[in-house]
């Protein structure tokens, strides 16, 4: 579990987070929403590491990251799994080659193991028979699947990804959230989604942190979406006149019922 | 950056295969390049030289004299390294300013590898190779000019030799390899700063590519100037 406390991130004399707080759930996928600009990423770099909040803790279980020496959290880094917005697969290694640098990098394993447990992965994400491809022979939707390959084969205990279905089709985004939802599951890891896309808060959003101008509106799953009050969020969900009429209609319906 | 480069070490059998790598791409890709330039650079000198000794006072095998020093002593070390400033310079600027643009380089961070260690140490190891690729720009510069001489009928062979052995200081070829291999740092660790601290997108790695390439060659022309002063002046 990660627990981020009243966390503030000031760049050039502007608050881009403001009091921040809020918990990332072991075993669910846990996704930080909002506009372009309200800071979700700012926030998933304060969470990683790349950058150091002015004010605040974050608690990666009991330990505070902040508070933490270099190797600790180095050691620490080595636990997370990362899925950039981009893939960032290396262009000058092959499918194969992304997928076991953390393992060649980090453990002590011979070749046969390390080609063992890629192959694992590969199979996990469906990736067979695109070992020796390069990453600019792969589609948007394989190379998340590589970046989400690399991320989890050295079993992580957190993964975090960074707008996963950017520049997807609607179906394979829902491929692609689908497969970190069962990952998430199956490996009983924090996973940290950043995305404004409401089909994957629709189908994975098991907790759901909603920002606004660098603030925490809203939290809750789902499941709450259509009962909440939240003016800035209901702004934010049903932005279009038509998602606004059906929300009418579905609360209009409940309370004939 | 560069107490950060030396910092914490990459594991060894990855590193291994980096610098082999950046060997592969930053010596040996150059070889071709280096090989044709000084060949022909080596015989222009010869030529200009010749044409210029209208005098018939002035002996002939100051042909090869010239040559040899023009080539040894600047040629080679200096001029060969602004080219391969443009060559090597602006991939290395280039290949890590692209990591750097498609986080490429924030993955590695976030894996908790020294970045500095990981990029930038192999090329620097690499480009400690460089004199050997001066030596060969000395060796067909000088070839140039003597096939230039002796086929073009500006002098005899044995003339084009006599100038070559003429006055000949061994000094001159430290001097020429000292400068070398500080210009092999230079060539390393200018275009990696540029594109390490590179923002922004693909646009901005063309613009670092091509900033890269005149500090380098600022650089190394004033290491030039220094070095030359406090050795040969």
């Amino acid at each position: 579990m990660i627990t981020v406390k009243n966390i503030f991130k000031v760049f050039d004399k502007t608050t881009i987070l403001n009091n921040i707080s809020a918990s990332f759930k072991k075993g669910k996928t846990n996704l930080i929403i909002g506009q372009s600009g309200s800071g979700k990423t700012v926030l998933l770099k304060c969470l990683l590491g790349l950058h150091v909040p002015e004010k605040g803790e974050i608690f990666f279980g009991d330990e505070s990251l902040i508070d933490m020496k270099e190797k600790q959290r180095r050691m620490l880094r080595q636990e997370m799994g990362i899925v950039f917005q981009g893939s960032a697969l290396f262009d000058s290694m092959n499918v194969e080659e992304n997928i076991m640098f953390p393992l060649k990098m980090f453990t002590n394993n011979n070749d046969e193991e390390i080609l063992d447990r890629v192959n694992e992965v590969i199979k996990r994400v469906n990736l067979t028979n695109s070992n020796y491809k390069m990453p600019s022979e792969l589609s948007g939707g394989m190379q998340k699947r590589v970046a989400i390959a690399r991320a989890i084969v050295m079993n992580p205990k957190f993964l975090f990804c960074d707008e996963p279905n950017s520049g997807l089709d609607p179906k394979t985004s829902i491929l692609i959230d689908n497969l970190i939802q069962e990952i998430t599951k199956e490996y009983n890891i924090t996973t940290v989604i950043n995305t404004h896309d409401m089909n994957s808060v629709m189908e994975i959003g098991e907790n759901i942190i909603f920002l606004q101008n660098g603030k925490k509106e809203w939290e809750g799953s789902n499941l709450d979406i259509f009962d909440t009050d939240n003016k800035p969020f209901i702004d934010f969900v049903y932005s279009s006149e038509i998602l606004k009429k059906a929300r009418k209609a579905l609360k209009n319906s409940k309370a004939d019922l | 950056m560069l107490q950060k480069v030396f910092g914490k070490f990459t594991k060894w059998s990855v590193l291994r295969t980096l610098i082999f790598k950046d060997i592969e791409v930053l010596i040996i890709g150059s070889l071709g390049i280096v090989s044709v330039i000084s060949f022909f650079v080596g015989g222009v000198v010869a030529i200009q030289t010749a044409l210029n000794l209208s005098n018939p006072l002035i002996p002939r095998n100051l042909i090869g004299y010239a040559t040899r020093q023009s080539v040894i002593l600047e040629f080679a070390p200096t001029f060969m390294s602004i080219i391969m400033a443009g060559k090597v310079g602006s991939y290395i600027t280039s290949s890590i300013g692209t990591m750097r643009v498609t986080e490429q380089i924030d993955a590695l961070e976030v894996m908790g590898i020294n970045t500095y260690n990981y990029l930038i140490f192999p090329k620097i190891i690499a480009l400690l190779l460089y004199p050997f690729v001066i030596t060969l720009s000395m060796f067909l510069g000088i070839l140039g000019g003597y096939v230039a001489s002796v086929t073009g009928g500006l002098c005899s062979s044995a003339i084009f030799i006599e100038g070559l052995q003429l006055d000949f200081n061994p000094f001159h070829i430290q001097y020429a390899f000292i400068k070398t291999t500080l210009f092999s740092f230079f060539l390393a660790t200018v275009p990696a700063f540029h594109g390490y601290y590179l923002k922004g997108g693909a646009l901005q790695v063309g613009k670092a590519s091509t900033t890269s390439f005149v500090w380098t060659s600022v650089v190394i022309i004033l290491a030039n100037f220094i070095i030359t002063q406090l050795i040969l002046a």
